[in-house]
């Protein structure tokens, strides 16, 4: 549920864009999205389009599914560093979620998926189809 | 009291059982422990005047109940760890004469969940908008996610993560009120239920109903009290990321180290001076992380450190002597079980004994590597 302080994030991705920010002092992104920056503590922060290149960072495969996520189990729940730094939590698609495949710092491009009333970004595979995703399912099975 | 004079824990105990107690409710396991402590140190309710605990149910709740109106009150709550945080808060209090003799219980049916009131993350949290919709449910699919790149890094196997379960087991089959008693092998671990690759279930806490509590007061007083003193040389506390996903190196621990070197500076002690080790473990990584935060052995070195026997029954540092909360029990909120067992070791009543340790370290962990905890217990004071 966005906050008006992650609201930008949430249009972002709805448009097709991993909008992340920045701080206007230091110059270094940083995430998740706060009015204030981790890195020098300056109050002076701006939003940016993120590359949406990344790399797995690491990941579990989780076999006792959340509530909702029943059809997918087992199904990994990963962490991934963005070019720019960053890092954050997703969902790795266009792969399968086994050990065998998913190798760690294994290059990924972002993918928007709409997860209920929100679109959320995932991670494929970079060089793999970056076409948006309609859905949780195509995303789950490309 | 002036600043630095001694502080010590005069009374600890837990609940009568552990394990299942369908019986009884996280209020009622709270005033269980607090009677038990009292009884330890030869007191009554009449004697306290500081109270701490986490909610719910609360310190308040938790005093009311015992017919305490403390003067004192400390509801810490960051999680497993958030009872090493009190007793490091109580000695700040007796120091500068705030309270003179705190109670700080934990109680909780965590498996039963008798009067323990439901969980449910705020969506609109960070972890709310930023985790759970990638399918999280809990510890065992978040606080699990470091380990692959430590893997990576430095080589830990997954044998080796496997044996530190198997260790624990061993000191396990040696304590009588552990849940799980049967000696394992790698091979059963690797046999146990997949929960969260690379996580099989016999690498997975418990979940079990309990409590414990304390009786903390001034070293001056020790002459007072029926149980030898168990002294509070230094504590530490820290905190690094309520999110897994926004920790800053998933190889290790900001908060285990920066706590750990708190602890050890005011105890005015080195690793080599450490005869028995408590580190909380509700994966089997976490130990890993612990030795390696606390610096008994390099980066890289834990999982070793443990497959060679190290940590086990008559290996050269005894660690998690009660089982853990692997073997042993693990209510939710584990830390005050670590701190029973130091206590225990540290006075030569352990179901396990491990020797005669004259300093037992005792390393709390909160949410997922989200917050930490250290003690430095002794039996003489520093």
């Amino acid at each position: 549920m966005p906050t008006p302080e992650t609201r930008p994030f949430f249009d972002g991705c709805a448009a097709g864009e991993l909008r992340i920010q920045r701080c206007a002092d230091c110059a270094r992104p940083y995430f998740y999205p706060r009015p204030v920056c981790p890195h020098c503590g300056s109050f002076n922060v701006a939003w940016f389009t993120a590359s949406g290149d990344a790399t797995l960072y690491s990941y579990v495969i989780n076999h006792r599914p959340a509530p909702g996520f029943e059809a997918e189990a087992p199904y990994a729940i990963a962490v991934v560093q963005l070019a720019e730094g960053p890092r954050m939590m997703t969902s790795i698609v266009g792969v399968p979620n086994t050990p065998e495949a998913l190798e760690l710092d294994m290059p990924l491009h972002v993918r928007f998926e709409r997860r209920g009333e929100l679109t959320l970004p995932v991670f494929g595979p970079a060089g793999a189809s970056r076409e948006t995703s309609a859905s949780r399912e195509s995303g789950a099975t490309a | 009291m002036s600043r630095g004079a001694g502080v010590i824990i005069a009374g600890a105990a837990e609940t009568d059982q552990v394990g299942r107690l369908p019986h009884t409710s996280t209020l009622g396991l709270h005033i269980e422990a607090a009677r038990n402590a009292l009884a330890d140190a030869g007191l009554t309710t009449r004697d306290i005047d500081g109270i701490a605990t986490v909610s719910a149910p609360g310190p308040v709740q938790v005093a009311h109940a015992l017919g305490i109106t403390p003067t004192w009150v400390d509801g810490t709550g960051v999680g497993g760890t958030s009872f090493l945080l009190h007793v490091r808060h109580a000695v700040a209090a007796i120091r500068a004469g705030y309270a003179r003799t705190v109670l700080v219980t934990h109680g909780e049916s965590g498996r039963s969940r008798v009067g323990a009131g439901g969980w449910r993350m705020d969506p609109s949290s960070p972890a709310g908008q930023f985790e759970a919709p990638y399918g999280t449910l809990g510890p065992t699919t978040t606080f699990t996610i470091p380990v692959l790149r430590y893997m990576k890094e430095y080589g830990l196997t997954h044998e080796q993560l496997a044996y530190v379960a198997v260790a624990q087991r061993k000191w396990a089959a040696r304590n009588p009120r552990a849940m799980f008693r049967d000696e394992i092998t790698v091979a059963d671990v690797f046999a146990s239920r997949m929960v969260a690759y690379p996580f099989h279930l016999l690498e997975c806490c418990l979940v079990t109903d309990g409590g414990g509590a304390l009786i903390i007061t001034a070293a001056d007083r020790s002459v007072e009290f029926p149980k030898p003193p168990v002294h509070i040389l230094g504590t530490g506390e820290a905190s690094e990321t309520p999110m897994i996903s926004q920790l800053a190196d998933f190889t290790e621990s900001q908060a285990f180290r920066l706590a750990g070197q708190a602890a050890f500076a005011e105890a005015g002690i080195t690793t080599a001076d450490v005869g028995h080790l408590m580190i909380y473990d509700a994966f089997a990584h976490v130990p890993i992380y612990g030795l390696e935060a606390l610096g008994f052995v390099k980066k890289g070195e834990a999982g070793g450190f443990i497959a060679a026997g190290n940590t086990e029954p008559g290996g050269a540092l005894p660690l998690n002597t009660n089982g853990g909360g692997l073997s042993y029990t693990h209510t939710g909120m584990y830390g005050m079980f670590a701190i029973t067992e130091g206590v225990r070791q540290i006075r030569g009543e352990a179901a396990a004994q491990a020797g005669e340790p004259q300093v037992s370290v005792v390393l709390g962990n909160g949410g997922m590597f989200a917050t930490a905890g250290v003690l430095v217990l002794g039996r003489q004071p520093r």
